[in-house]
Protein backbone atom coordinates (compact mmCIF):
# COMPACT_ATOMS: atom_id res chain seq x y z
CA UNK A 1 0.00 0.00 0.00
CA UNK A 2 2.67 2.42 1.13
CA UNK A 3 4.19 1.72 -2.48
CA UNK A 4 0.99 2.25 -4.24
CA UNK A 5 0.71 5.82 -2.41
CA UNK A 6 4.52 6.69 -3.17
CA UNK A 7 3.31 5.97 -7.32
CA UNK A 8 0.54 7.50 -7.07
CA UNK A 9 1.85 10.50 -5.62
CA UNK A 10 4.63 10.47 -7.93
CA UNK A 11 2.06 10.61 -10.64
CA UNK A 12 -0.18 13.35 -9.42
CA UNK A 13 3.47 15.45 -8.62
CA UNK A 14 4.72 15.21 -12.14
CA UNK A 15 0.88 16.13 -13.76
CA UNK A 16 0.72 19.38 -11.64
CA UNK A 17 4.84 20.42 -12.51
CA UNK A 18 4.44 19.82 -16.08
CA UNK A 19 1.49 22.15 -15.80
CA UNK A 20 2.86 24.34 -13.93
CA UNK A 21 6.04 24.50 -16.26
CA UNK A 22 3.80 24.50 -19.91
CA UNK A 23 2.13 27.58 -17.88
CA UNK A 24 5.17 29.67 -17.11
CA UNK A 25 5.89 28.87 -20.90
CA UNK A 26 2.93 30.19 -21.85
CA UNK A 27 3.09 33.19 -20.13
CA UNK A 28 6.65 33.77 -21.59
CA UNK A 29 5.13 33.14 -24.97
CA UNK A 30 2.72 35.56 -24.78
CA UNK A 31 5.04 38.04 -24.23
CA UNK A 32 6.99 37.73 -27.01
CA UNK A 33 5.77 39.13 -30.57
CA UNK A 34 8.31 40.21 -33.82
CA UNK A 35 8.11 44.06 -34.92
CA UNK A 36 8.07 44.16 -38.45
CA UNK A 37 9.46 47.79 -39.33
CA UNK A 38 7.97 49.52 -42.27
CA UNK A 39 9.97 52.20 -44.68
CA UNK A 40 8.13 55.25 -44.31
CA UNK A 41 7.56 54.84 -48.32
CA UNK A 42 4.91 52.20 -47.68
CA UNK A 43 1.35 52.93 -48.32
CA UNK A 44 -1.24 52.18 -45.51
CA UNK A 45 -2.14 49.92 -48.27
CA UNK A 46 0.53 47.98 -48.68
CA UNK A 47 1.03 48.03 -44.79
CA UNK A 48 -2.59 46.52 -44.33
CA UNK A 49 -2.39 44.10 -46.80
CA UNK A 50 1.13 42.77 -45.40
CA UNK A 51 -0.45 42.40 -42.34
CA UNK A 52 -3.87 40.29 -43.71
CA UNK A 53 -1.27 37.89 -45.64
CA UNK A 54 0.73 37.62 -42.22
CA UNK A 55 -2.94 37.16 -40.69
CA UNK A 56 -3.47 34.19 -42.77
CA UNK A 57 -0.37 32.64 -41.49
CA UNK A 58 -0.99 29.15 -39.49
CA UNK A 59 1.91 29.76 -37.23
CA UNK A 60 0.73 33.23 -36.31
CA UNK A 61 -1.73 33.99 -33.71
CA UNK A 62 -1.91 37.74 -34.08
CA UNK A 63 -1.55 40.56 -36.14
CA UNK A 64 -1.72 43.88 -34.92
CA UNK A 65 -0.79 46.92 -37.47
CA UNK A 66 0.14 50.65 -35.62
CA UNK A 67 0.76 53.45 -37.98
CA UNK A 68 3.56 56.11 -37.44
CA UNK A 69 1.41 57.91 -35.24
CA UNK A 70 0.14 54.81 -33.02
CA UNK A 71 3.77 53.09 -33.33
CA UNK A 72 5.13 56.76 -31.59
CA UNK A 73 2.09 56.32 -28.90
CA UNK A 74 3.07 52.68 -28.37
CA UNK A 75 6.77 53.79 -27.87
CA UNK A 76 6.17 56.79 -25.91
CA UNK A 77 4.25 54.50 -23.44
CA UNK A 78 6.63 51.99 -22.77
CA UNK A 79 9.52 54.34 -22.12
CA UNK A 80 7.32 56.34 -20.15
CA UNK A 81 9.60 55.89 -17.13
CA UNK A 82 12.97 57.58 -19.11
CA UNK A 83 12.10 60.99 -19.90
CA UNK A 84 15.17 61.50 -22.27
CA UNK A 85 14.05 58.84 -24.70
CA UNK A 86 10.93 60.11 -24.95
CA UNK A 87 12.01 63.63 -25.86
CA UNK A 88 14.55 62.30 -28.08
CA UNK A 89 11.93 60.55 -30.15
CA UNK A 90 9.23 63.52 -29.68
CA UNK A 91 11.51 66.22 -31.08
CA UNK A 92 12.77 65.01 -33.93
CA UNK A 93 9.54 64.61 -35.55
CA UNK A 94 8.70 61.04 -35.40
CA UNK A 95 11.36 58.41 -36.33
CA UNK A 96 9.20 55.87 -35.24
CA UNK A 97 8.53 53.52 -38.49
CA UNK A 98 5.44 52.08 -38.78
CA UNK A 99 5.14 48.47 -37.61
CA UNK A 100 3.13 45.65 -37.52
CA UNK A 101 3.69 43.31 -34.31
CA UNK A 102 3.33 39.96 -35.18
CA UNK A 103 2.48 37.55 -32.33
CA UNK A 104 3.41 33.79 -33.08
CA UNK A 105 1.29 30.63 -31.82
CA UNK A 106 4.76 28.54 -30.94
CA UNK A 107 8.06 30.32 -30.29
CA UNK A 108 9.87 27.65 -32.09
CA UNK A 109 7.60 29.45 -35.34
CA UNK A 110 9.64 32.48 -35.16
CA UNK A 111 12.20 31.59 -38.16
CA UNK A 112 9.72 30.63 -40.46
CA UNK A 113 7.80 34.21 -39.77
CA UNK A 114 11.45 35.22 -40.20
CA UNK A 115 11.60 33.33 -43.95
CA UNK A 116 8.26 34.62 -44.69
CA UNK A 117 9.31 38.51 -43.73
CA UNK A 118 12.65 37.86 -45.66
CA UNK A 119 10.54 37.46 -49.40
CA UNK A 120 11.74 40.06 -51.86
CA UNK A 121 8.79 41.33 -52.41
CA UNK A 122 7.66 42.07 -48.43
CA UNK A 123 11.92 42.93 -47.77
CA UNK A 124 11.38 46.30 -49.96
CA UNK A 125 8.64 47.55 -47.54
CA UNK A 126 10.83 47.05 -44.40
CA UNK A 127 13.67 49.12 -42.97
CA UNK A 128 17.01 47.71 -42.72
CA UNK A 129 16.73 45.97 -39.39
CA UNK A 130 13.53 44.98 -39.46
CA UNK A 131 12.36 42.15 -38.37
CA UNK A 132 13.13 42.45 -34.87
CA UNK A 133 12.82 40.45 -31.96
CA UNK A 134 14.53 39.82 -28.86
CA UNK A 135 17.07 36.79 -29.03
CA UNK A 136 18.40 36.50 -25.92
CA UNK A 137 14.70 35.89 -24.69
CA UNK A 138 14.63 33.38 -27.22
CA UNK A 139 17.53 31.56 -25.97
CA UNK A 140 16.07 31.39 -22.25
CA UNK A 141 13.00 30.24 -23.52
CA UNK A 142 14.21 27.89 -25.14
CA UNK A 143 16.54 26.34 -22.40
CA UNK A 144 13.02 26.37 -20.44
CA UNK A 145 11.49 24.53 -22.56
CA UNK A 146 14.48 22.28 -23.27
CA UNK A 147 14.54 21.46 -19.00
CA UNK A 148 10.58 20.95 -19.17
CA UNK A 149 10.93 18.26 -21.95
CA UNK A 150 13.45 16.56 -19.60
CA UNK A 151 11.84 16.92 -16.41
CA UNK A 152 8.54 15.47 -17.90
CA UNK A 153 10.65 12.31 -19.81
CA UNK A 154 12.32 11.70 -15.80
CA UNK A 155 8.63 11.98 -14.60
CA UNK A 156 7.22 9.70 -17.01
CA UNK A 157 10.02 7.19 -16.47
CA UNK A 158 9.54 7.31 -12.74
CA UNK A 159 5.83 6.46 -12.75
CA UNK A 160 6.57 3.69 -14.95
CA UNK A 161 8.83 2.29 -12.82
CA UNK A 162 7.03 2.78 -9.44
CA UNK A 163 3.82 1.37 -11.00
CA UNK A 164 5.61 -2.01 -11.93
CA UNK A 165 6.94 -2.02 -8.44
CA UNK A 166 3.74 -1.54 -6.79
CA UNK A 167 2.16 -4.00 -9.30
CA UNK A 168 4.97 -6.56 -8.31
CA UNK A 169 4.44 -6.21 -4.47
CA UNK A 170 0.73 -6.49 -4.82
CA UNK A 171 1.02 -9.65 -7.06
CA UNK A 172 3.47 -10.70 -4.58
CA UNK A 173 1.26 -10.35 -1.41
CA UNK A 174 -1.87 -11.73 -3.10
CA UNK A 175 0.36 -14.83 -3.88
CA UNK A 176 1.46 -15.51 -0.73
CA UNK A 177 -2.53 -14.73 0.23
CA UNK A 178 -3.56 -17.55 -2.18
CA UNK A 179 -1.19 -19.52 -0.85
CA UNK A 180 -2.25 -19.48 2.97
CA UNK A 181 -5.69 -20.09 1.53
CA UNK A 182 -4.73 -22.89 -1.05
CA UNK A 183 -6.73 -25.48 0.72
CA UNK A 184 -9.89 -23.63 1.05
CA UNK A 185 -9.15 -22.72 -2.70
CA UNK A 186 -9.35 -25.92 -3.62
CA UNK A 187 -12.28 -26.92 -2.00
CA UNK A 188 -14.01 -24.54 -3.40
CA UNK A 189 -13.13 -25.25 -6.78
CA UNK A 190 -14.03 -28.92 -6.11
CA UNK A 191 -17.27 -27.99 -4.77
CA UNK A 192 -17.78 -25.56 -8.06
CA UNK A 193 -16.97 -22.50 -7.26
CA UNK A 194 -16.38 -20.24 -10.42
CA UNK A 195 -13.22 -18.47 -11.20
CA UNK A 196 -15.07 -15.05 -10.38
CA UNK A 197 -16.43 -16.18 -7.06
CA UNK A 198 -12.68 -17.12 -5.69
CA UNK A 199 -10.83 -13.95 -7.65
CA UNK A 200 -13.29 -11.99 -6.48
CA UNK A 201 -12.61 -11.08 -3.01
CA UNK A 202 -8.64 -10.93 -3.59
CA UNK A 203 -9.34 -8.07 -6.78
CA UNK A 204 -11.81 -6.45 -4.17
CA UNK A 205 -8.97 -6.18 -1.99
CA UNK A 206 -6.80 -4.59 -4.37
CA UNK A 207 -8.95 -2.25 -5.57
CA UNK A 208 -9.89 -0.69 -2.66
CA UNK A 209 -6.27 -0.89 -1.64
CA UNK A 210 -5.76 1.05 -5.01
CA UNK A 211 -8.81 3.80 -3.57
CA UNK A 212 -7.23 4.14 -0.25
CA UNK A 213 -3.68 5.05 -1.87
CA UNK A 214 -5.34 7.48 -4.47
CA UNK A 215 -7.22 9.58 -1.10
CA UNK A 216 -3.95 9.38 0.87
CA UNK A 217 -1.54 10.36 -2.22
CA UNK A 218 -4.15 13.12 -2.99
CA UNK A 219 -4.20 14.17 0.54
CA UNK A 220 -0.35 14.42 1.18
CA UNK A 221 -0.06 16.29 -2.37
CA UNK A 222 -3.14 18.84 -0.67
CA UNK A 223 -1.28 19.03 2.86
CA UNK A 224 2.52 19.69 0.74
CA UNK A 225 0.83 22.66 -0.87
CA UNK A 226 -0.79 24.04 2.41
CA UNK A 227 2.17 23.57 4.28
CA UNK A 228 4.73 25.58 1.18
CA UNK A 229 2.19 28.11 0.32
CA UNK A 230 2.78 29.07 4.33
CA UNK A 231 5.81 28.91 4.83
CA UNK A 232 7.20 30.01 1.46
CA UNK A 233 6.10 33.51 1.03
CA UNK A 234 7.97 33.81 -2.08
CA UNK A 235 5.20 32.33 -4.12
CA UNK A 236 8.12 30.93 -7.23
CA UNK A 237 10.72 28.27 -6.57
CA UNK A 238 12.76 29.47 -9.72
CA UNK A 239 10.48 28.28 -12.58
CA UNK A 240 8.23 25.91 -10.32
CA UNK A 241 5.32 28.72 -9.53
CA UNK A 242 4.13 27.26 -6.69
CA UNK A 243 1.28 29.56 -6.25
CA UNK A 244 -0.12 28.49 -9.78
CA UNK A 245 0.80 24.77 -9.18
CA UNK A 246 -1.10 24.86 -5.96
CA UNK A 247 -4.13 26.90 -7.94
CA UNK A 248 -4.03 24.27 -10.88
CA UNK A 249 -4.54 22.03 -8.22
CA UNK A 250 -7.52 22.99 -6.09
CA UNK A 251 -9.19 24.28 -9.86
CA UNK A 252 -8.76 20.21 -10.68
CA UNK A 253 -9.43 19.07 -7.09
CA UNK A 254 -11.91 16.61 -8.29
CA UNK A 255 -10.44 15.51 -11.63
CA UNK A 256 -7.04 14.59 -10.19
CA UNK A 257 -9.11 13.05 -7.44
CA UNK A 258 -10.75 10.73 -10.13
CA UNK A 259 -7.69 10.27 -11.98
CA UNK A 260 -5.79 9.09 -9.21
CA UNK A 261 -8.56 6.59 -8.00
CA UNK A 262 -8.72 5.24 -11.57
CA UNK A 263 -4.96 4.74 -11.61
CA UNK A 264 -5.24 3.26 -8.23
CA UNK A 265 -7.88 0.66 -9.28
CA UNK A 266 -6.55 0.08 -12.10
CA UNK A 267 -3.39 -1.26 -11.25
CA UNK A 268 -4.65 -3.04 -8.04
CA UNK A 269 -6.98 -4.89 -10.30
CA UNK A 270 -4.76 -5.80 -12.93
CA UNK A 271 -1.98 -7.04 -10.96
CA UNK A 272 -4.74 -9.41 -8.60
CA UNK A 273 -5.97 -10.43 -11.63
CA UNK A 274 -2.51 -11.55 -12.77
CA UNK A 275 -1.54 -12.59 -9.29
CA UNK A 276 -4.58 -15.00 -8.96
CA UNK A 277 -4.95 -16.67 -12.98
CA UNK A 278 -2.01 -18.65 -12.13
CA UNK A 279 -3.91 -20.67 -9.34
CA UNK A 280 -7.12 -20.77 -11.04
CA UNK A 281 -6.19 -22.76 -13.69
CA UNK A 282 -7.97 -26.05 -13.71
CA UNK A 283 -4.80 -28.37 -13.59
CA UNK A 284 -6.02 -31.15 -15.64
CA UNK A 285 -3.77 -32.47 -18.22
CA UNK B 1 -25.89 -41.45 -15.46
CA UNK B 2 -22.30 -42.50 -16.05
CA UNK B 3 -20.63 -43.91 -19.05
CA UNK B 4 -17.17 -44.95 -19.43
CA UNK B 5 -16.36 -46.03 -23.08
CA UNK B 6 -12.51 -47.48 -22.67
CA UNK B 7 -10.90 -44.75 -21.12
CA UNK B 8 -7.19 -45.44 -20.51
CA UNK B 9 -4.78 -42.74 -18.41
CA UNK B 10 -1.47 -42.64 -18.92
CA UNK B 11 0.71 -40.17 -16.03
CA UNK B 12 3.66 -40.46 -17.88
CA UNK B 13 4.96 -43.47 -20.98
CA UNK B 14 7.42 -45.22 -18.33
CA UNK B 15 4.56 -46.09 -15.49
CA UNK B 16 1.95 -48.91 -16.53
CA UNK B 17 -1.68 -47.25 -17.24
CA UNK B 18 -3.58 -46.05 -14.10
CA UNK B 19 -6.80 -46.87 -16.17
CA UNK B 20 -6.36 -49.38 -19.03
CA UNK B 21 -9.81 -49.45 -21.35
CA UNK B 22 -11.85 -49.39 -18.82
CA UNK B 23 -15.93 -49.54 -19.65
CA UNK B 24 -18.32 -48.99 -17.24
CA UNK B 25 -21.80 -48.03 -17.08
CA UNK B 26 -23.85 -46.96 -14.48
CA UNK B 27 -27.96 -46.23 -14.17
CA UNK B 28 -29.85 -43.48 -12.67
CA UNK B 29 -30.48 -44.23 -9.03
CA UNK B 30 -28.03 -47.00 -9.21
CA UNK B 31 -25.90 -47.72 -5.61
CA UNK B 32 -22.34 -48.48 -7.45
CA UNK B 33 -19.51 -49.49 -5.20
CA UNK B 34 -16.12 -50.13 -6.82
CA UNK B 35 -13.64 -52.31 -5.19
CA UNK B 36 -10.01 -52.93 -5.46
CA UNK B 37 -6.57 -52.47 -4.03
CA UNK B 38 -4.32 -49.32 -3.43
CA UNK B 39 -3.01 -48.11 -6.50
CA UNK B 40 -5.51 -49.91 -8.42
CA UNK B 41 -6.86 -47.35 -10.33
CA UNK B 42 -10.09 -46.35 -8.13
CA UNK B 43 -9.38 -42.57 -7.55
CA UNK B 44 -8.33 -42.12 -10.77
CA UNK B 45 -11.67 -43.60 -11.91
CA UNK B 46 -13.50 -40.93 -9.67
CA UNK B 47 -10.81 -37.97 -10.30
CA UNK B 48 -11.50 -38.55 -14.25
CA UNK B 49 -15.28 -38.38 -13.17
CA UNK B 50 -14.99 -34.95 -11.29
CA UNK B 51 -12.43 -33.78 -14.20
CA UNK B 52 -9.51 -33.27 -11.82
CA UNK B 53 -7.69 -35.42 -15.00
CA UNK B 54 -8.39 -35.72 -18.23
CA UNK B 55 -8.40 -39.09 -20.27
CA UNK B 56 -5.69 -40.11 -22.45
CA UNK B 57 -8.03 -41.73 -24.26
CA UNK B 58 -11.47 -42.52 -24.05
CA UNK B 59 -14.84 -41.09 -23.65
CA UNK B 60 -16.65 -40.09 -20.60
CA UNK B 61 -20.36 -39.13 -20.53
CA UNK B 62 -21.68 -38.62 -16.80
CA UNK B 63 -25.70 -36.83 -16.73
CA UNK B 64 -25.15 -36.15 -20.42
CA UNK B 65 -22.20 -34.01 -20.21
CA UNK B 66 -20.00 -35.41 -23.05
CA UNK B 67 -16.42 -34.25 -21.32
CA UNK B 68 -14.91 -34.21 -24.89
CA UNK B 69 -17.07 -31.49 -25.40
CA UNK B 70 -16.60 -30.04 -22.37
CA UNK B 71 -14.22 -26.70 -22.02
CA UNK B 72 -12.57 -25.14 -18.94
CA UNK B 73 -15.10 -22.58 -17.78
CA UNK B 74 -17.84 -25.29 -17.91
CA UNK B 75 -16.42 -27.38 -15.07
CA UNK B 76 -17.49 -25.51 -12.11
CA UNK B 77 -21.40 -26.52 -13.59
CA UNK B 78 -20.12 -29.97 -13.92
CA UNK B 79 -18.52 -29.92 -10.43
CA UNK B 80 -21.95 -28.77 -9.16
CA UNK B 81 -24.20 -31.42 -10.57
CA UNK B 82 -21.88 -33.99 -8.91
CA UNK B 83 -21.89 -34.41 -5.09
CA UNK B 84 -18.14 -35.34 -3.88
CA UNK B 85 -16.92 -36.89 -0.64
CA UNK B 86 -13.38 -37.11 -0.16
CA UNK B 87 -11.68 -39.88 2.46
CA UNK B 88 -9.85 -36.84 4.25
CA UNK B 89 -12.98 -34.94 4.56
CA UNK B 90 -11.93 -31.53 3.30
CA UNK B 91 -14.09 -29.86 5.32
CA UNK B 92 -12.80 -25.84 6.02
CA UNK B 93 -11.53 -26.18 10.12
CA UNK B 94 -12.12 -22.32 10.31
CA UNK B 95 -15.83 -22.81 10.08
CA UNK B 96 -18.70 -24.54 12.09
CA UNK B 97 -20.74 -27.49 10.54
CA UNK B 98 -23.70 -25.13 9.18
CA UNK B 99 -21.53 -23.13 7.48
CA UNK B 100 -19.01 -25.73 5.95
CA UNK B 101 -22.72 -26.98 4.32
CA UNK B 102 -23.92 -23.64 3.76
CA UNK B 103 -20.32 -23.09 2.26
CA UNK B 104 -21.56 -24.82 -0.96
CA UNK B 105 -24.67 -23.37 -1.31
CA UNK B 106 -23.00 -20.24 -0.99
CA UNK B 107 -20.55 -20.34 -3.78
CA UNK B 108 -23.04 -20.99 -6.28
CA UNK B 109 -24.86 -17.69 -5.31
CA UNK B 110 -28.21 -19.56 -3.56
CA UNK B 111 -30.01 -16.64 -1.68
CA UNK B 112 -29.69 -16.56 2.16
CA UNK B 113 -33.08 -17.43 2.97
CA UNK B 114 -32.50 -20.45 0.75
CA UNK B 115 -29.39 -21.67 2.96
CA UNK B 116 -31.47 -21.38 5.98
CA UNK B 117 -34.38 -23.32 4.35
CA UNK B 118 -32.01 -26.27 3.19
CA UNK B 119 -29.02 -26.59 5.34
CA UNK B 120 -31.18 -27.50 8.36
CA UNK B 121 -32.85 -30.50 6.47
CA UNK B 122 -29.33 -31.74 5.03
CA UNK B 123 -28.26 -31.89 8.61
CA UNK B 124 -31.25 -34.10 9.95
CA UNK B 125 -30.67 -36.33 6.81
CA UNK B 126 -27.43 -37.24 8.13
CA UNK B 127 -27.78 -36.81 11.62
CA UNK B 128 -26.54 -34.05 12.83
CA UNK B 129 -29.21 -32.30 13.90
CA UNK B 130 -28.05 -30.20 17.25
CA UNK B 131 -24.46 -30.18 15.98
CA UNK B 132 -24.60 -27.42 13.60
CA UNK B 133 -22.57 -24.89 15.72
CA UNK B 134 -19.23 -27.23 16.42
CA UNK B 135 -16.36 -26.73 14.53
CA UNK B 136 -15.03 -29.80 12.15
CA UNK B 137 -12.36 -30.59 14.82
CA UNK B 138 -15.09 -30.77 18.02
CA UNK B 139 -16.63 -33.95 16.21
CA UNK B 140 -15.40 -37.25 15.74
CA UNK B 141 -14.18 -38.54 11.98
CA UNK B 142 -17.64 -40.48 11.67
CA UNK B 143 -19.56 -37.40 12.60
CA UNK B 144 -17.17 -35.05 9.99
CA UNK B 145 -17.82 -37.57 7.38
CA UNK B 146 -21.06 -37.22 7.66
CA UNK B 147 -20.64 -33.04 7.36
CA UNK B 148 -19.10 -34.36 3.81
CA UNK B 149 -21.87 -35.95 2.98
CA UNK B 150 -24.15 -32.99 3.59
CA UNK B 151 -22.26 -30.38 2.38
CA UNK B 152 -22.10 -32.85 -0.89
CA UNK B 153 -25.66 -33.06 -1.26
CA UNK B 154 -27.02 -29.65 -0.08
CA UNK B 155 -27.65 -28.87 -3.62
CA UNK B 156 -29.36 -32.16 -4.37
CA UNK B 157 -27.06 -33.49 -6.38
CA UNK B 158 -28.18 -36.96 -9.29
CA UNK B 159 -24.50 -38.28 -8.86
CA UNK B 160 -22.77 -38.89 -5.86
CA UNK B 161 -18.78 -40.03 -5.84
CA UNK B 162 -17.86 -40.90 -2.62
CA UNK B 163 -14.07 -41.86 -2.48
CA UNK B 164 -13.17 -44.14 0.56
CA UNK B 165 -15.27 -42.46 2.45
CA UNK B 166 -14.58 -44.71 5.52
CA UNK B 167 -11.33 -45.07 4.83
CA UNK B 168 -10.53 -43.23 7.72
CA UNK B 169 -13.33 -44.72 10.62
CA UNK B 170 -13.60 -47.08 12.69
CA UNK B 171 -16.27 -49.60 12.08
CA UNK B 172 -19.22 -48.11 13.82
CA UNK B 173 -18.85 -44.56 12.41
CA UNK B 174 -18.14 -46.61 8.58
CA UNK B 175 -21.62 -47.82 9.66
CA UNK B 176 -23.49 -44.35 10.30
CA UNK B 177 -21.67 -43.01 7.02
CA UNK B 178 -22.46 -46.02 4.87
CA UNK B 179 -26.40 -45.57 6.23
CA UNK B 180 -26.41 -42.10 5.36
CA UNK B 181 -25.41 -43.07 1.51
CA UNK B 182 -27.97 -45.96 1.46
CA UNK B 183 -30.71 -43.34 2.85
CA UNK B 184 -29.70 -40.73 0.33
CA UNK B 185 -29.61 -43.38 -2.54
CA UNK B 186 -33.16 -44.41 -1.52
CA UNK B 187 -33.93 -40.55 -2.26
CA UNK B 188 -33.19 -41.30 -5.59
CA UNK B 189 -29.09 -40.13 -6.10
CA UNK B 190 -26.90 -42.53 -8.09
CA UNK B 191 -23.92 -43.38 -5.38
CA UNK B 192 -20.95 -44.48 -6.94
CA UNK B 193 -18.72 -45.50 -3.39
CA UNK B 194 -15.00 -46.66 -3.32
CA UNK B 195 -13.46 -48.81 -0.38
CA UNK B 196 -11.61 -51.46 0.58
CA UNK B 197 -13.40 -52.57 3.63
CA UNK B 198 -14.64 -56.23 2.72
CA UNK B 199 -17.66 -56.21 5.87
CA UNK B 200 -19.07 -52.93 4.11
CA UNK B 201 -19.38 -54.50 0.64
CA UNK B 202 -20.35 -58.16 1.56
CA UNK B 203 -23.15 -56.76 4.29
CA UNK B 204 -24.54 -54.27 1.72
CA UNK B 205 -25.14 -56.84 -1.08
CA UNK B 206 -24.78 -54.43 -4.07
CA UNK B 207 -23.20 -53.81 -7.64
CA UNK B 208 -19.72 -53.95 -7.25
CA UNK B 209 -16.53 -53.45 -9.86
CA UNK B 210 -13.52 -55.06 -9.04
CA UNK B 211 -10.78 -52.76 -10.55
CA UNK B 212 -7.29 -54.80 -10.82
CA UNK B 213 -4.53 -52.89 -12.51
CA UNK B 214 -6.48 -50.78 -14.14
CA UNK B 215 -8.98 -53.14 -15.93
CA UNK B 216 -12.43 -54.19 -14.62
CA UNK B 217 -11.45 -57.51 -13.49
CA UNK B 218 -15.31 -58.38 -12.60
CA UNK B 219 -18.56 -56.53 -12.53
CA UNK B 220 -21.47 -58.65 -10.35
CA UNK B 221 -24.64 -57.35 -8.25
CA UNK B 222 -25.06 -58.59 -5.63
CA UNK B 223 -21.57 -59.41 -4.82
CA UNK B 224 -19.64 -60.01 -2.20
CA UNK B 225 -15.72 -59.12 -2.14
CA UNK B 226 -13.00 -60.48 -1.08
CA UNK B 227 -9.75 -58.50 -0.35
Amino acid sequence: MAVMVVTLTIVLFSLITNATFSNTIAQITNKIDVSVFLNDSTTEAQAKQLAASLQKQPTIKKVQYLNKQQALQSYIDQNRNNPDLVTAATESGNPIPATILVYPRNLNQIQSIKNFLDQPKYRKLQTADSPSYNGDRKEAIDNITHATDVLRKIGIVAVIVFAVICALIIFNTIQMAIFNRRDEITIMRLLGASTSYIRGPFVVESAIYGLLSAVFSVLIVNSAFLASSSALQASSLGLLDINYASQYFGQHYVRFLTLQIAIGILIGTVSSVIATRRYLKFKTK
Amino acid sequence: MILLDRVTKTYSRDTDAALDRITLHVEPKEFVIVVGQSGAGKTTLLRLLTREERPTSGKIIVGGIDYDKLKDKDIPMLRRKIGVVFQDFKLLPGKTVYENVAFALEIVGVSNREIKHTVPKVLDIVNLKGKENRMPRALSGGERQRVAIARAIVRQPRILIADEPTGNLDPKHAWDVIRVLEKINRYGTTVLLTTHNQDIVNRLKRRVVTIHHGKVASDRANAGYKA
